[in-house]
């Protein structure tokens, strides 16, 4: 089916009509751009996941094993004893709705299921109904109810229509946080085999391959020479991008949509300018070669799984500390789980210092990764960079803070004060869509794939709405994030909402402002556009 | 249905009271065995519900940070909503139980043509806000019924919670805002289609009883009089284990105290636990200090990771690696055989 016309994508979208039926009556309708397809059987087996067969969401027959309701009750009562969270976020809940109107899958589809409350109740229910006596006494009443086939395909629904971005968790005054519940209903789904092909297949590229995509050694390299011809072609500068070197001083780990896919690669040609400039003792890995990590939406034994390879790495080339490039989700991972599943850091690491100002990052001394931002910022703020904010004069920019360096990190501040020394034209969103309360681009956690974009631009629209808003109001014309998946799904978002707004990561701008000594008079910036003051010298 | 239902077995409550107490006289059961058995109650669910919590690791620290992390030394921190230590956690713990911050923080949102509105919206936090602290406040003022000699404290709270001198016997203002805050929820959840949407009974009964309990409590006090000095000398009798009922004590007494006794002996079971559970809860009660100090999963901790090693990615691609000139690491066999 064809995706709607932007004004008629949210006709039919009322906050405040609900339907008239009971939401335990209601059945999820699996209508093409709604849902993910399933994963298909050999990658299931190839992971060693259970249950790997064909099928499809749309079919009647989901194939599930016999035993079914048992494993989920089971995976229910195994998870209660290991996570807190999910006791106490099924228990706790008064349903005040203060998360209601929070979701942006909600704001842009009007489907009360996705309100993070009842998105909670989905499981809840089942819990009180499955597991209680009063839920099993009073059904309804007590908001209870069995686990049936139904059920199964409502949770897919649902919990594959989150993004777990923890926005609902900012308001909630216990800090419910559905995202943890998505990622244990996730789980439970997996051990009856129900799972998506759009997350599985980057899971297993990172498990056998090193990264989301499948790129193999010599292809990621043959790639980065691809972008370093550019960037010479620009600056008359070519950078070294070292490859799997021992004795680094620094293992820069990016996504590899970084150094793969337009337009995080301009991203990419940021950092090895920055690194140039500062003839920073520094390596890449064709091995470690992917920051992200589509494991923390499949399972935490996932997550983990592929997490290892960063400071397996980190030890075998003998690196002091870890630099990582932009990037949502790997943050989180980064920041939030991995200490804890990895940790302690290898030995040969040590706390973090800049070589360039001396600062040590106090903050990161147990994990040993700094964020490429709280780097750069640290040396703007030495005053370490010579920078031309004039070379991003063609951009009215402004900034999208990512979930997961938001909600689950906080870095606010240091892109902010990077972008205001590489740009003059900078304008923040309306304050109720930034920082803390930011809203997702409606397709993280995994759910950036095609069969996807009718929920995604519907996800998407509370952010875009907002772009569209400073687009008017300030002519901003460039939407700049900390976020591969971001930079991947914007653009399709700005197309459909606000075209004319492009999509870029913060250090191309940084590229692009920086002067380096030895490089040829700019006129491009990093996508080959002329610079402003250059297209009117021409012109005239 | 829900709201029926809610209602229902709230007026069935008064009608228990009036068939045993009105009818049947069963004045210990209702004045002692059910109090005592509640309160029993309240507390074992509590201890029980928290140890169940407890027995639960909390494998990481998935804080939701609202506000700038520590990070580098120029960079001002947001202490209450990004707290970097155990203090700035009590900090930040203290201002979500005590001032609801979070709810603070609501918007709404309102969409018009595809134009999204989003404002802020502050009356669910001043409905709540109202409401408990006016609990909490009415709770500790009816500690003057069970201590003697009455702490000066509670006596203070007394004259000021009756500043206004209205009436005879003295309004409570808090009795005006409990209601007002009450109504406010209750309102709240029959007119907004999201909230009345998820409502259950479950949210309706608690609303109807702690309402059937301020209601029973102020027609006590400034309509149908009851003989205050026997019912602090049944209360005090409860505080001091030596229980005694005297007599001539109006129903009405009788149908708060059992209100008191139902919504206690409920609390544990119920979402009500929200009470304490909010200090449980790992988003808000762990610092923003991840990367500075490690944070241990029991059930990972020792047990190492299964993955692809270097060494076995090399073997996979090693004539790609060689091709494209890429290091290979003979080291990397040593270390494994060592």
């Amino acid at each position: 089916m064809a995706l709607p016309k932007r004004d008629e994508l949210l006709k039919g979208v009322h906050y405040d009509e609900m339907p008239e039926k009971h939401w335990m009556d209601t059945r999820p309708e699996f209508r093409p751009g709604t849902y993910c397809y399933a994963a298909e059987p050999d990658v299931v087996r190839d992971l060693g996941l259970p249950n790997p067969r064909k099928w499809q969401p749309y079919e009647e027959d989901w194939k599930l094993p016999p035993n079914w309701k048992e494993i989920i009750l089971n995976a229910i009562k195994d998870r209660m004893e290991r996570f807190r969270t999910f006791k106490l976020f099924m228990d706790i809940c008064v349903r005040c709705g203060a998360c209601a109107d929070k979701c942006h899958f909600f704001l842009g589809s009007g489907d009360p299921k996705n309100m993070p409350v009842l998105r909670g109740e989905l499981l809840r229910s089942v819990i009180k109904g499955e597991f209680t006596r009063s839920g099993k006494l009073f059904g309804r009443l007590a908001g209870a109810r069995p686990l049936t086939y139904d059920v199964i395909k409502e949770w897919f629904y649902y919990y594959y229509q989150c993004t777990e971005c923890r926005r609902c968790s900012v308001f909630c005054p216990y800090g419910i946080d559905t995202a943890e519940i998505t990622i244990l209903a996730r789980e439970l789904l997996h051990e009856i085999g129900v799972n998506i092909d759009w997350i599985l297949k980057p899971v297993r590229f990172s498990e056998e391959i090193g990264n989301h995509i499948g790129l193999q050694p010599h292809t990621i390299k043959e790639n980065i020479e691809f972008l370093l011809d550019d960037v010479e072609e620009i600056t008359g500068i070519r950078p070294e991008v070292p490859i799997n070197r021992k004795g680094a001083e620094i293992l820069f780990v990016t996504p590899s949509a970084d150094f793969f896919a337009d337009p995080g690669i301009y991203t990419f040609m940021g950092y090895a300018l920055l690194f140039h400039y500062l003839d920073l003792d520094w390596t890449m890995s064709t091995y470690a070669s992917e920051g992200g990590n589509f494991g923390l939406f499949t399972s935490h034994e996932k997550m983990r799984k592929l997490h290892t390879k960063i400071y397996h790495e980190a030890e075998r080339l003998k690196v002091k500390w870890i630099l990582g490039g932009e990037c949502g989700h790997m943050w989180r991972v980064v920041h939030q789980y991995e200490d804890t599943m990895l940790g302690p850091a290898p030995k040969n690491l040590e706390v973090p210092k800049s070589p360039i100002t001396g600062t040590v990052f106090e903050h990161a001394k147990s994990t040993k990764i700094v964020h490429i931002c709280e780097f750069t910022a640290d040396l703007i703020a030495h005053n370490k960079l010579k920078l031309d904010p004039s070379r991003n004069d063609h951009f009215v920019v402004t900034f999208h803070d990512s979930c997961n360096p938001s909600r689950a990190m906080g870095i606010f501040e240091e892109p902010r004060f990077i972008l205001r020394h590489v740009c003059n034209n900078f304008y923040e969103m309306p304050e109720n869509t930034i920082r803390e309360k930011t809203f997702c681009c409606g397709s993280g956690a995994g759910l950036n794939t095609d069969e996807f974009l009718e929920m995604r631009m519907r996800g998407g629209f509370p952010r875009a709405n907002a772009v569209e808003y400073v687009h008017e109001k300030y002519g901003v014309n460039h939407l700049v994030c900390m976020c591969a998946i971001d930079r991947a799904v914007f653009p399709a978002l700005m197309e459909y909402w606000v075209p004319a707004v492009s999509v870029g990561g913060v250090h191309e701008l940084v590229g692009n402002a920086l002067v380096i000594p030895g490089e040829k008079k700019r006129t491009m910036d990093l996508r080959f556009r002329p610079l402003k003051g250059v297209e009117e010298e021409e012109n005239v | 249905m829900n709201v029926a239902a809610a209602l229902i077995a709230v007026i069935g409550m008064v009608l228990v009271v009036w068939l045993g107490v009105g009818v049947l006289k069963l004045y210990t059961l209702f004045g002692v065995v059910i109090p005592y058995a509640a309160f029993l109650i309240f507390v074992l669910g509590l201890i029980w519900r928290m140890v169940n919590w407890a027995k639960s690791p909390v494998p990481f620290k998935i804080t939701t940070t609202c506000g700038q992390q520590k990070s580098l030394s120029w960079i001002k921190h947001s202490r209450l909503e990004s707290p970097a230590n155990n203090f700035e956690v009590v900090l930040r713990m203290a201002l979500e139980v005590l001032a609801f911050r979070s709810l603070f923080r609501n918007l709404r949102a309102d969409l018009r043509g595809r134009r999204l509105y989003l404002g802020s919206s502050k009356w669910l936090w001043l409905g709540a806000i109202l409401f408990h602290w006016s609990f909490l406040i009415i709770l500790v003022r009816h500690m003057r019924l069970f201590s003697y000699p009455v702490p000066g404290f509670i006596q203070t709270l007394n004259a000021v919670d009756s500043f206004f001198h209205i009436g005879l016997p003295h309004l409570y203002l808090t009795d005006v805002t409990i209601l007002a805050g009450l109504t406010f929820l209750l309102l709240r959840r029959l007119v907004d289609a999201k909230v009345n949407y998820i409502s259950l009974a479950s949210d309706y009964f608690p609303l109807f009883l702690i309402l059937g309990l301020v209601i029973s409590g102020m027609l006590m006090r400034y309509f149908l009089r009851v003989d205050i000095a026997s019912v602090k000398e049944l209360t005090l009798g409860l505080a001091t284990l030596h229980p005694k009922v005297p007599k001539g004590i109006g129903l009405i007494f009788y149908v708060h105290i059992f209100f008191v006794s139902m919504l206690a002996a409920y609390f544990p079971f119920s979402k009500l636990v929200h009470m304490v559970g909010v200090f449980f809860s790992p988003t808000r009660n762990l610092p923003n200090d991840n990367r500075r100090v490690r944070h241990i999963n029991p059930w990972w901790e020792g047990v190492p990771p299964k993955f692809l090693t270097y060494c076995e990615w090399q073997e996979k691609f090693k004539d790609k690696l060689i091709d494209s000139g890429q290091p290979i690491d003979e080291d990397c066999y040593k270390e494994k055989k060592s």
